[in-house]
């Protein structure tokens, strides 16, 4: 049994997400609507030809950041269920390093939820992107990880309801 | 007291271990253990204002304090997704 949440090595698949989010019993089948996203490796940044990339993890609190984000999700917009997984390792350029998917009644909140959770994916995750370019490599680094920075929350919630 | 300590990306780069383990006194708190380990690795200070934690793999805030045998965990900033 594939859980909604993990991070792994293994490469993405969308349709096992949308599988697991998506209730299409005839008498349970109550969603009308699945959104997903996918992150993938591109071949530039910052003016760099990238080459690929290495993703490392703190992973039992990588679990945990998604536990999280699944609970404010789920508190924001109370009939969405999402999944979240996220690869780690090496991931070359065209390959995906994330992927979502959030099924809801109505296409409205399972957008709003897909986005909110990639954006919080990206403000509290302890995940970490090395950059393999060409003529050398680079940590990549992004946002201090706080769950509990309500400006970054709302700023997520921003993004995620326009 | 003695905790374990965890480091990861840039900040393992600077310290050369993903794991070190550190003698703390009574009252410390994880703002203590990091300010030691700055002091150990003078790069590292950089971070100071960057810089969040987890405590036996769950968030924590600088001002908590440690227990024997804690394992403290070091971010800098993230950059998943």
């Amino acid at each position: 049994m594939v859980p909604l949440l993990s991070i792994g090595v293994a490469p993405l698949s969308l349709e096992t997400l949308v599988t697991l989010v998506a209730d299409r019993g005839h008498d349970t089948g109550s969603d009308g609507a699945v959104a997903t996203f996918l992150g993938l490796v591109r071949n530039h940044n910052a003016g760099r030809r990238v080459q690929y990339l290495e993703y490392e993890a703190f992973e039992p609190l990588a679990l945990r950041a998604f536990e999280l984000i699944s609970e404010e999700v789920t508190r924001h917009w109370p009939g969405v269920r999402l999944a979240l997984h996220h690869r780690i390792g090496r991931i070359d350029i065209g390959d995906a390093s994330v992927a979502i998917a959030a099924s809801s009644p109505h296409r409205a909140e399972a957008f709003s939820a897909c986005r909110y959770a990639i954006e919080r994916v990206k403000q509290i995750a302890p995940i970490w992107k090395r950059e393999f370019f060409e003529g050398g490599d680079v940590w990549i680094e992004g946002a201090t990880a706080d769950p509990d920075d309500a400006r970054a929350r709302a700023e997520a919630e921003r993004v995620a309801c326009v | 007291m003695r905790v374990t300590v965890r480091l990861f990306a840039r900040l393992r780069d600077i310290t050369g271990a993903a794991e070190l383990l550190r003698e703390v006194g009574p009252d410390a708190t994880i703002r203590t253990v990091w300010t030691q380990l700055v002091n150990e690795f003078p790069d590292l200070g950089r971070y100071e204002r960057s810089i969040s934690s987890a405590v036996n793999a769950d968030y924590a805030r600088m001002d908590d304090q440690v227990r024997d045998g804690d394992e403290i965990a070091f971010l800098p900033p993230v950059s998943g997704g």
